[in-house]
């Protein structure tokens, strides 16, 4: 038992051992450079191409698909870019997608696709925005602060009749823990995931392209990762990466069953135990059960976290900028939350290491904390 | 005791919680965020607070962020741009400190289980009675910044730390250095944190409001200059009006917002023998009518020996029209080293 009550996960969930151990394993075998000529580099390039031809089978794609790259951002970055540079045509992302794809996306003057108050992205006011025009639609399929799901056979029925040309990207680096993107993601030519939410490494992540979409490559060099995606590739991660994903893609249907009772109960738990407390989607089906997200009334996030930590408790609320700032939340803005609500807003996410007693400990908690801030009128 | 130590990035504010730190105290290093848009180094860039955690990782203490960005935009940029509309030149460092550090912090911080606040300002709590506090002047004249607390109170005070109050600031750099804290030879910071060199005041408040372009005229009422801007004129500004430079010396003596029209007039036309005041605040005890007072009207500038009138200071010698908008800061009349009241030139 760790003394820490760990409710970040969607932020980064702990390594699985079995990564560690056959990262540690590469690393000391596998030093070499995988692009080189000799032995020990075809040693590596081979361990490479496993653990992409592993990844690969989780997710759905060919092995050839899949893009190593430095994690979701990069994933997010290469393809808004590089399919929108590849393909042209207009550019429609969805209004509560992670920076990682609105900033670039915003940069190529997107036009935003509105969501309800589900968080869900509207299918008429998207059907409206699509024309023969749009080059590239991206939505994500779980966002990170809601963990609502988007219908992506939806959104891509809504496609082939009004955009048939357009190139559809999904970032699911959330939704990989808790989908199967072999089904969910199946209609989508291009998916980025990342390794440290499913229980792999920081610093890895890839962009899956279907074979036939058109790319350019964001970062120029030696043409690694069939030129589009220059630089060294690094092997280990790569393992760690393949070795994570499998291992959730086999503990999934028992872990989405696990981690939703452990999410109901937190989540009726609070309801039951604080006034005022919002779930911030009403209907739990449509988002992944890693993830509770509710607006306290009357409470400012920073503090309460402040507070939850001297109880062992880590969570977050929205999202943090670079300087560790909380910011207010464009994702609940965009659902049309109430400002000051969302000034309140917390975010617990469970994943494989989440037990009951982090559950009770944190029910216990976060009642005694709002008390105590509501009691300074904060 | 748990003390919170509001650290900026800057070296006074490190020192500050190094000192607290020393004293035995439970600390916990905050940075709080209040601007987030341009800037040449300030209190509020992200670097900024880069550094205020290196510092805290230096000197072994814990170190959060509090986003305050929404406030800072409400009680402080608001009121800065709307104060340069109506013609006034405002402080904002003083309504920072009203709304933010000492209002808002202070607040936080009690709720959050501390039982005081620490900042790295050249100033001093003085005890002045039982559980009667004022803000002293710092010990570096120089640096010296009573000017901006004004507004703090017992209550207040009694809650907050000015651990570097009694140091030069050559003082707080050597323990800086000896402490290895990488803000030891930083620059100090100047002006408002959110206006840049490269686009100062005009372009800051050019983005946020339509600048209006106004007429100059000389003590007999000629046009001899015109400006891009009357919002950024101040009374008792000399330069940028387009003068040759020759003859007498001309001063703004009056700034006509509404007529788009700045007056000029010779340094006797500018003087006044009294300046208004519009919200007062005595943080210990209001002044008796008719008391001697000593009187600031910038945050380096001289003082001036003037009597307290009800609502305005009587100057003993006439002295420069104060800017309107301008925090007027009354320090006692036997030392001149303590804070008895303050308020915003009309």
């Amino acid at each position: 038992m760790t003394s820490v009550v760990y409710l970040d996960h969607a932020a980064s969930t702990p390594i699985r051992p079995a990564a560690v151990q056959a990262m540690v394993t590469v690393m000391s075998q596998d030093y070499a450079n995988p692009s080189g000529a000799h032995l020990l580099a075809r040693s590596a390039r081979r361990t490479l191409d496993d653990a992409r031809a592993r990844l690969a089978a989780v997710v759905g794609a060919e092995t050839g698909d899949v893009i190593f790259c430095s994690g979701g951002t990069e994933a997010d970055n290469l393809a808004v870019r590089g399919l929108s540079a590849a393909g042209g045509g207009s550019v429609l992302v969805c209004a509560t997608e992670h920076h990682a794809v609105l900033d670039p996306a915003t940069g190529l003057g997107a036009t935003l696709v509105p969501v309800g108050r589900d968080g869900r992205v509207d299918l008429d006011r998207f059907a409206d925005l699509c024309s023969p025009e749009v080059g590239l639609v991206s939505i994500m399929l779980v966002n990170n602060e809601t963990g609502v799901i988007q219908d992506l056979a939806a959104i891509r029925k809504v496609m082939r009749k009004r955009s048939p040309s357009a190139v559809l990207h999904t970032d699911a680096v959330q939704g990989l823990c808790w989908l199967d993107l072999r089904t969910v993601a199946s209609g989508a030519d291009a998916i980025s995931i990342g390794a440290h939410k499913i229980g792999g490494p920081r610093g890895i992540g890839a962009l899956v392209v279907r074979d036939g979409v058109a790319l350019q490559a964001q970062m120029l060099g030696g043409g690694q990762e069939r030129e589009r995606r220059s630089g060294t590739q690094d092997v280990a991660s790569a393992v760690g990466f393949a070795v994570a994903a499998e291992a959730t893609d086999q503990s999934r249907a028992a872990e989405v069953e696990r981690i939703s009772e452990l999410r109901d109960a937190l989540l009726d738990g609070l309801v039951e135990a604080v006034d005022g407390l919002n779930p911030t989607v009403a209907d739990r089906s449509i988002t992944v059960p890693g993830i509770v997200h509710v607006c306290i009334e009357g409470i400012e996030s920073e503090a309460l976290l402040f507070l939850l930590e001297r109880h062992e408790v880590m969570a977050s609320a929205a999202s943090s900028c670079a300087s560790g700032a909380q910011e207010r939340s464009h994702v609940l803005m965009a659902m049309g939350v109430d400002p000051g609500l969302a000034g309140g807003a917390l975010r617990l996410s469970l994943g494989h290491t989440s037990s009951p007693e982090d559950i009770e400990r944190a029910l216990i908690a976060i009642p005694e904390t709002v008390e105590r801030l509501r009691g300074f009128g904060l | 005791m748990k003390v919170m130590v509001a650290m900026s990035g800057g070296v006074d504010s490190a020192v500050t919680a190094a000192l607290v730190r020393d004293m035995g105290h439970e600390v916990v290093g905050v940075t709080m965020r209040l601007w987030g848009g341009d800037s040449d180094s300030g209190c509020c860039s992200v670097s900024e607070v880069e550094d205020a955690r290196w510092a805290a990782n230096k000197l072994g203490i814990d170190h959060v962020v509090f986003n305050f960005g929404d406030d800072f935009d409400r009680h402080v940029v608001q009121p800065y741009v709307a104060d340069h509309l109506a013609g006034l030149t405002p402080n904002p460092c003083v309504e920072c400190n009203r709304h933010l550090k000492f209002d808002r912090l202070l607040a936080r911080a009690e709720a959050l289980g501390f039982d005081a606040i620490a900042t790295g300002h050249h100033a001093q709590v003085a005890e002045v009675g039982a559980a009667r506090f004022r803000v002293g002047r710092g010990f570096d004249d120089a640096k010296d910044q009573s000017y901006v607390l004004y507004m703090l109170g017992s209550d207040a005070l009694s809650r907050i730390l000015f651990p570097i109050g009694h140091m030069t600031k050559a003082a707080v750099r050597s323990i800086a250095a000896d402490l290895g804290l990488a803000a030891a030879t930083k620059p100090d910071s100047q002006d408002v944190c959110f206006i840049t060199s490269t686009r100062g005041r005009e372009g800051f408040l050019s983005d946020r409001s339509s600048l209006t372009p106004g007429v100059v005229l000389d003590e007999h009422g000629e046009q001899v200059a015109t400006v891009t801007a009357v919002e950024l004129v101040t009374v008792g500004q000399r330069r940028g009006m387009g003068l040759s430079g020759e003859g007498e010396r001309r001063y703004v003596v009056d700034v006509d917002r509404a007529n788009a029209t700045v007056r000029l007039g010779l340094a006797q036309d500018l003087l006044r023998p009294s300046v208004s005041l519009r919200g007062i605040v005595w943080p210990d005890e209001p002044l008796v009518d008719g008391a001697e007072v000593w009187a600031q009207v910038s945050a380096h500038g001289a003082v001036m020996r003037g009597v307290w009138t009800g609502d305005a200071v009587a100057w003993i010698e006439p002295q420069k029209r104060v800017a309107p908008g301008q925090s007027v800061v009354l320090y006692d009349p036997e030392t001149n080293r303590h804070v008895i009241g303050g308020g915003i030139a009309k």
